[in-house]
């Protein structure tokens, strides 16, 4: 090709079909900030900024009570990991709380969600029975998978709950696809996937924000930046600082939120969902969260000092939400109840779980190839 | 009956399964408009629209990943690969993910997905466009492994493989393509079980047990041993590769007291090896000489002609390996 012609060529391209810039910079293209976050920024430091209705008070204690579950269960399973009850590895999600509450509770029954390995949040957020849930990380017989999947593949498909995966970004596609199926079928459901920061540099994270983006795919990406990929800060591994910017170059809407605030979160999954549901197509959402806690059960979290995580604990989820709760005239009292129940049930699920059976030999043996086919149903 | 190519007889099953479920739908690379590489989907966007058959970007593990998705909620994904090798490209969806889906949710949810394309050498398409992957597939559990080698087997097997609730990998051959054989007319349904195989050519001397495009090389070789040697040889055409049909190949063993595994996957680890083995384990005393396994040379795959045969175990290595089993 000559290069008169060449540059011509490219000149085509640049200006070929209708350009999707303007449309996914309405959301948030406004009020960038100069700095990235890093690190040591609190989710409150997040830059999109987005209108946030206040929640129902009675809708913020539930919220407040999954939260204290989810917390409370991760540190009995913290606690059964070290007493040598759960194998393998366990990756608790300490902290990340409302990224899972809020979401849940923007989305409806129907509706799906597929997360990564760090999933334990989610599952109860979407309804998962505790006792049931940490039986499965124990491996045992009542654990919803009867012990296959464990902590890692969290799953129930009458609450949505699609799979946890232990492959980093290879749960993506799979709520594509399930987006596809609703497409297709002419549903209205919308899926969800959950990922970390560390998800962003797959592959197939890529391909999937492509094939979403160009075929509308009533779908939420939601990336839960903890600030760390496994044992390593972002910083070190790209010299991409704001990650919620690369979907744009797809053509998709993003926003990046305070992924600590349940109310954000909520607001900001709403408006994604509406958009999904409306046949407007994907939304990507950064949510800046903070991982308390190691990335796996015995990680020795020799990468960042005491001093960042204590710094994080002023806008860490359940405090923010108590600090909301108490703000808007809520008595101490309440919340203080509402923590003893959850403290119950915990001490109930484990007590379950504990004494739940292990399965039969004979089960290592079944679900490997089903005997059926489309012609019995 | 009427004569028909193992291309026409793909596309008829694509569309009867498209016609007969609305849950079924193709997606894959060029499949749509283009009507597929090989054209083994040609005029079947036309016919169905664009929910039923999906152009994708080259993206195999994302739409990997979404017909596994598409999947678990009851849809019925079709999945071209346009080379089989891409499989590789896609590995952690099928092997990590589809293959293993079912088992690691206890159950709850299932894949029926088909993974279907063409593979193998003879066309000179060389290191990373003529690989067989049957043994590959075959090592892992969780996914039905299908090769047939015939028009009529390809039809009956592929509708099959989309009803069955499985993930199926359904591998095709690109020497097969433009053959032709006989099969019945699109308004005579029938289907073939998978798991079963299917004796192309009596014999009582020796048994070759084959699938894919080494089965019209066996054939071949079968009738040069007659010919020339007056060695009468047995051709079992596998079809499946997971689950293996042994009891057919031990009930042939049992008239010929001799086996001859050949495929164009790697002989090392391969179906061959496997079959062989399960002989020496459950049906030694039908032994007669020793068994042996014929596959692809371990190379990766040249262009050029002279080394690309070379590398095939093609007919006239079949036959060199039939007389020195018969000689003992």
């Amino acid at each position: 090709m000559k290069q008169a012609e060449m540059a011509s060529h490219i000149q085509t391209l640049a200006d070929g079909p209708a350009q999707p810039r303007a449309e996914a910079d309405d959301q948030t293209g406004a009020a960038l900030l100069p700095a990235s976050i890093t690190t040591n920024a609190l989710p409150s430091e997040s830059k999109s900024a987005i209108d946030v209705p206040e929640l129902d008070i009675e809708l913020l204690l539930d919220m407040y009570r999954k939260a204290f579950l989810i917390r409370l269960l991760e540190k009995a399973l913290l606690a059964a990991a070290e007493e040598g009850q759960i194998g393998g590895a366990m990756h608790t999600a300490i902290g990340h709380e409302a990224n899972a509450i809020g979401a849940a509770y923007a989305l409806r029954s129907g509706d799906y969600i597929t997360c990564t390995y760090r999933g334990h949040h989610h599952g109860i957020a979407w309804g998962m029975d505790p006792g049931r849930s940490i039986a499965e990380v124990m491996g045992r017989r009542d654990g919803f998978a009867k012990g296959k999947g464990g902590s890692m593949h969290f799953v129930s498909p009458q609450h949505g709950m699609m799979g946890a995966n232990g492959i980093v970004a290879a749960q993506v596609p799979h709520a594509a696809g399930l987006a596809l199926a609703s497409q297709l079928r002419g549903e209205r459901k919308v899926a969800i996937t959950f990922f970390g920061d560390g998800a962003m540099f797959q592959g197939v994270m890529h391909e999937t924000f492509n094939m979403a983006a160009k075929w509308k795919l009533p779908l939420i990406f939601y990336c839960e930046n903890s600030r760390y990929s496994e044992m390593t800060p972002i910083w070190r591994t790209s010299s991409i600082k704001d990650i919620y910017l690369f979907p744009r170059a797809y053509g998709m809407n993003s926003m990046q939120i305070d992924g600590n605030d349940v109310e954000v979160v909520h607001a900001a999954v709403s408006q994604a969902a509406e958009r999904a549901r409306s046949g407007n197509g994907p939304t990507f959402i950064e949510g800046i969260t903070y991982r308390l806690a190691g990335h796996m059960a015995g990680d020795l979290e020799t990468y960042r000092p005491p001093e960042e995580v204590e710094k994080q604990l002023a806008h860490e989820p359940l405090t923010v939400l108590r600090n909301k709760l108490l703000a808007r005239g809520v008595e101490q009292a309440r919340i203080s109840d509402i923590e003893e129940e959850v403290d119950e049930a915990i001490d109930e699920a484990v007590s379950f779980a504990e004494k739940s059976p292990w399965p039969d030999a004979a089960e290592t043996y079944l679900d490997m190839f089903s005997e059926s086919t489309s012609e019995e149903r | 009956m009427r004569r028909t190519t193992y291309i026409q007889a793909l596309n008829e099953a694509l569309r009867e399964e498209l016609q007969r479920d609305e849950e079924v739908f193709l997606i894959g690379e060029d499949i749509g408009h283009y009507g597929g590489l090989f054209r083994v989907t040609r005029n079947l966007l036309a016919e169905f629209g664009e929910k039923r058959v999906l152009d994708t970007p080259i993206s195999e593990q994302a739409f990997m990943g979404m017909a596994l998705g598409a999947a678990i909620v009851g849809m019925r994904p079709v999945v071209e690969l346009m080379y089989m090798d891409f499989t590789l490209v896609a590995a952690d969806q099928i092997f990590n993910q589809i293959a293993k889906y079912r088992y690691m949710t206890g159950g709850l949810l299932r894949t029926p997905i088909v993974i279907r394309g063409q593979q193998g050498g003879g066309k000179r398409y060389g290191s990373q466009h003529s690989q067989s992957v049957d043994s590959l597939y075959a090592h892992f559990p969780g996914i039905r492994v299908v090769a047939p080698a015939t028009p009529y087997d390809a039809k009956g097997l592929l509708k099959t493989a989309i009803r069955d609730d499985n993930p199926v990998a359904f591998l095709e051959h690109k020497m097969l393509y433009f053959t032709r054989g006989e099969a019945p007319p699109p308004e005579e349904e029938y289907l073939i079980p998978i798991g079963k195989a299917d004796i192309k050519r009596a014999g009582s001397d020796l048994t070759i047990a084959t699938f894919s495009y080494c089965l019209l090389q066996a054939l071949e070789a079968a009738e040069t041993l007659q010919q020339e040697h007056g060695i009468d040889c047995e051709v079992v055409d596998l079809r499946t590769v997971e689950p293996l049909d042994t009891e057919t190949v031990w009930e042939s063993l049992a008239k010929t007291g001799r086996l001859l595994a050949v495929h164009e996957s790697y002989a090392n680890c391969g179906v061959g090896a496997e079959l062989v083995a399960r002989a020496y384990e459950e049906a030694p005393h039908l032994l007669r000489a020793p068994a042996r396994r014929l596959g692809m040379a371990p190379v990766s795959i040249p262009v050029s002609r002279a080394l690309e045969e070379e590398a095939l175990p093609w007919k006239e290595e079949i036959i060199a390996t039939a007389l020195e089993m018969s000689r003992r």
